[in-house]
């Protein structure tokens, strides 16, 4: 049985620091949820909320649409995966999984079955009667996940569970998380502060800025029509001009830049006359010079990747340029201090006011 | 309080509380205060009690004051503990430092079995083995005029007894906070000032000691507290002339009758120890949590 | 090294020397009179060899009784003090900062007052409700300073405790009372079984605080103490041999299981 959560308008301070302010969004039953943030953001400060190891200072929470309210960890159809595991490290791995159902109540012969099917499922079969220490860093990490699952939860919280682990195996276990949410069904809530994963991962994302909710989008959208300057900036590589709005029109907004007009898609909040800047991904800039939104540019360096060459150097107008450019479309690699020009499509450009 | 009953849930909670309440109000602060209450008020028969005459007063206090061979135990007992903080610390100093930063970790781990073992000792124990080698007829006796050194038996029992019972019982004491400060020094700061010129005694002094105060000042306070408060030492390694202020206590209890009297007495030496830990945690300029380790 | 260097370091090995001497000497000389012949435990003259005085040290009555009264006071001086220390230590780590070192100055004060004071004082605290010294009292002045020790070797454990363990436990359903039994309490043993150890020993010799608390009782110590003043023979210096090997036994056993716990803890903690 998986559940939803509906947080609506929480906060938490702690004391004067102000951690999370007025979030609301809501996480179907089932979903692949993830919330992304850069360090210090109130990401794992929401995730305790939700656990009831906290209590929000205002708003509410709701699981399965039941109001959480007094109600503490334990009571709560949740478990969490935390960013340092926390596995018990005097019981043995078996004893570890099966804690939750010790804490229900059930037989010592049962708890031993469920325990081992669920070694089965992370392929640790075996491994029952080691301690946690003598484990190594990904098959803890699926003790961990083996032991939140034993209780069914209606909702899991991972918070950066893969933090710790090297990139190979951070991949790995991507995989193989996305694959057993889809097993289970149980609705995940999923942390990070690393946007491939969160992406690759998730049915939708929500992204957090110093406290604040930016946006709750699935991957697409986030990167395809970021809703905030700071999403903008901090999902993907951009290209970021200032400017000023001089006019709307249906959709299509006009920027007055350094570089001369240009169009892109009128975001959320942009107004005639307001300061605004344009976010063009580096894979949009198309090399030459086309009828409109052209851009000049000197470039500083060209890394060659294969397919792909990265361009970097500065536009015109001073600011950073960062295009990704096919390799057959780029004849000789430039030299540094070489001027070129750029274009791109205006659905391909975003225009977001300043916050 | 609150973060208790969070973590602990309202049972749990309220019993860790009641254990603690129970130990601290009627383990430590109850008898406490009952004993300055029986030290404010004069000795009565059972009769008399909550009559008239039962008001408090300074009298108790004042009879230490005016009692001349009281007052002159009590300021030796003070003096001669000083006397066994200073020589503990000059015996163990030398040896901690070694242990710290000298020995090979094979030493060391023998040399920290060689001073816990005897520690494990019962005091009273370790206090007859001295009781016994300072015997009238007793080994050391024996040694020295087979060496020639005396040309009769020296009564060792006395003030040399009791400090040698003394330094020797809380050796531990003091040497291992000691140990514990000087080993948290890092080699090349000594050798840096040595690389500087300075002489042995101005690297301890100007390095060494300055860096192992908190541990110097937590061996001082307890070896001077547990000297003072010494009863098998002056007892057993005693004479009538090496008399201890506990077994002048002792006495108002136990042959002297007067309760109220002995716990004036027990309120001065608690009054005493107070303060030497208060001035040497002043002076050494360490705080209470760094002691008790 | 310079000729100074060279003296220096033979004085010092001198000292050494004398430092183990002086640490010994007493254990031996003691133990050894044991054997003597000597009415009077010495070890010079040396009599003859006997083991009569184990023998008399055996036949003692007054010396077992001495020895069930001890165990009796520290048995019960460890059921109140590792419970009670356990709870000081618990309630003082999660009182916040100021009302931390409040606390925390009253529950070392015991270890900086004289065992006499404290056995004064619960002396005169107890006659109040017409409750003379005995055992009870033996084991309350006892266990009023014990339970320092054992809150603070339990604050030092407790240091290294990672609380998220408890979190993760509630966060599985478990109640806060088996959250405490199967979480924290496990992770406290071999803190409570040293300071168990611990107590015990101090509870074995203590004398000061129970000189003052005894009433009619005799528990070892004061056992051995009155020996010494009213009639020492070497049957005192048979029975301080047996419990010198015995502590010496239980301190190296001691010694030796807390390295190998060292050794396991480091293999049993997870690296974060
Ligand atoms: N118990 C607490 N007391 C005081 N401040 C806290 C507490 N917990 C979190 N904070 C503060 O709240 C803010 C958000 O913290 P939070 O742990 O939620 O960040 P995060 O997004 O999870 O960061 P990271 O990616 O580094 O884990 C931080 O500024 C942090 O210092
Ligand atoms: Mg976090």
């Amino acid at each position: 049985m998986s559940h939803s959560v509906e947080l609506s308008g929480i906060g938490m301070s702690f004391g004067t620091t102000r951690a999370v302010s007025d979030v609301s969004f809501k996480v179907e039953a089932g979903e692949f949820f993830s919330i992304l943030g850069p360090s210090g953001c109130g990401k794992t400060t929401i995730l305790r909320m939700i656990a009831g190891f906290i209590q929000p200072t205002e708003g509410r929470v709701l699981i399965g649409g039941r109001d959480m309210k007094g109600l503490g960890p334990n009571q709560r159809p949740t478990a969490m995966i935390f960013q340092s595991l926390a596995l018990f490290p005097l019981m043995p791995v078996w004893e570890n999984i099966a804690f939750g159902l010790e804490a229900r109540g059930i037989s010592r012969a049962e708890r031993r079955r469920k325990a081992d099917e669920l070694l089965k499922l992370i392929a640790l079969e075996g491994y029952g009667e080691r301690m946690p220490g003598e484990l190594s860093g990904g098959q803890r990490q699926r003790v961990a996940i083996a032991r939140a699952l034993a209780v069914e939860p209606g909702v899991l919280l991972l918070d950066e569970p893969l933090s710790a682990l090297d990139l190979k195996l951070r991949q790995h276990m991507r995989a193989e998380l996305r694959a057993l949410q889809r097993r289970t069904g149980v609705t995940f809530i999923y942390i990070t502060h690393d946007q491939s994963e969160a992406l690759a991962m998730s049915d939708r994302v929500a992204v957090m800025s110093a406290g604040l909710l930016q946006q709750v989008a699935t991957p697409r959208q986030l990167y395809d029509d970021p809703a905030t300057p700071f999403v903008a900036r901090f999902v993907g590589e951009t290209n970021a001009i200032p400017g000023r709005i001089t006019a709307i029109d249906g959709g299509t907004a006009t920027l007055e830049t350094g570089l001369g007009a240009l169009r892109g898609r009128a975001g959320p909040g942009a107004q005639v006359g307001g300061q605004a800047t344009l976010y063009v991904r580096p894979e949009a800039l198309i090399p030459g010079t086309d009828d409109a939104n052209n851009l000049p540019a000197t470039i500083d360096r060209v890394d060659f990747e294969g397919a792909f060459a990265l361009v970097h150097g500065r536009f015109d107008d001073g600011a950073a340029l960062a295009a990704s450019v096919p390799s057959t479309r780029l004849a000789d690699a430039p030299e540094p201090g070489a001027r070129a020009s750029f274009s791109f499509q205006p659905r391909h450009g975003v225009v977001l006011a300043d916050a | 309080m609150r973060e208790l009953f969070q973590r602990f849930g309202g049972w749990l909670a309220s019993f860790f509380l009641i254990l603690v309440a129970i130990w601290l109000v009627g383990m430590v602060l109850a008898p406490n205060l009952m004993t300055l209450d029986y030290a404010l008020r004069p000795n009565l028969p059972p009769a008399r009690i909550g009559g008239p005459e039962d008001s408090y007063s300074l009298a108790n206090f004042a009879y230490l004051a005016n009692e001349a061979v009281h007052r002159t135990i009590f300021f030796k007992t003070v003096w001669a503990s000083a006397l066994v903080t200073l020589t503990t610390f000059v015996v163990c100093y030398p040896i901690a430092f070694w242990m710290a930063q000298r020995a090979t970790r094979a030493q060391l781990s023998i040399a920290l079995m060689a001073l816990i073992v005897p520690f494990f000792v019962n005091e009273v124990l370790r206090t007859l083995g001295w009781y016994i080698i300072l015997a009238y007829r007793g080994p050391l006796n024996a040694v020295l005029l087979g060496l020639g050194i005396i040309e009769r038996p020296v009564r060792w029992q006395g003030d040399l007894g009791v400090l040698a019972g003394m330094v020797y019982a809380y050796i531990l004491f003091m040497l291992l906070p000691i140990y514990n400060a000087i080993e948290s020094l890092e080699k090349a700061q000594i050798e840096a000032a040595r690389d500087l010129g300075a002489p042995v005694w101005r690297i301890h002094w100007r390095v060494v000691i300055p860096h192992a105060k908190a541990g110097i000042a937590t061996g001082c306070v307890f070896t001077f507290m547990l000297a003072a408060g010494s009863y098998v030492a002056p007892a057993l390694l005693g004479s009538p002339g090496s008399r201890w202020f506990t077994e002048i206590i002792y006495n108002w209890f136990f042959e002297g009758g007067d309760w109220n009297r002995g716990a004036a007495y027990a309120l001065v030496l608690l009054a005493l120890c107070l303060l030497v830990v208060l001035v040497t945690l002043r002076i050494f300029r360490v705080n209470l949590a760094d002691v008790a380790k | 090294m310079s000729g100074a260097d060279r003296i220096f370091r033979a004085l010092f090995v001198f000292y050494l020397a004398g430092f183990a001497f002086y640490l010994f000497a007493p254990l031996v000389i003691m133990s050894a009179a044991s054997f003597n012949e000597s009415r009077f435990p010495t070890v010079i003259p040396w009599q003859g060899t006997t083991l009569d005085w184990f023998r008399a040290m055996w036949a003692d009555r007054a010396m077992w009784e001495a020895l069930w009264t001890s165990a009796v006071v520290a048995f019960f001086v460890v059921v109140i003090s590792i419970p009670a220390g356990t709870a000081a230590a618990l309630v003082l780590t999660t009182l916040h900062a100021r009302a931390r070192s409040f606390a925390y100055a009253l529950m070392v004060s015991p270890l900086l007052t004289p065992g006499v004071v404290i056995g004064i004082a619960t002396l005169i605290l107890w006659r109040q409700v017409g409750v003379g010294g005995g055992l009870l009292l033996i084991v309350i002045a006892q266990a009023s300073f014990i339970i320092c020790y054992v809150m603070l070797m339990v604050v030092a454990r407790l240091q290294r405790f990672d609380r998220t363990q408890e979190e993760a436990a509630l966060g599985l359903g478990a109640s806060r009372f088996m959250v405490f039994r199967r979480v924290l309490l496990p992770f406290l043993r071999p803190a409570l079984l040293a300071s168990a150890g611990l107590a015990v020993l101090q509870s074995f010799e203590n004398y000061n605080t129970t000189l003052f608390v005894r009433g009619f009782e005799t528990p070892l110590t004061v056992f051995i103490a009155t020996k010494v003043r009213t009639g020492l023979t070497p049957a005192v210096n048979a029975l301080a041999l047996i419990m010198i090997a015995v502590t010496v036994i239980g301190a190296v056993a001691y010694e030796l299981a807390r390295r190998r716990r060292l050794r396991d803890n480091r293999a049993a903690d997870l690296p974060h």
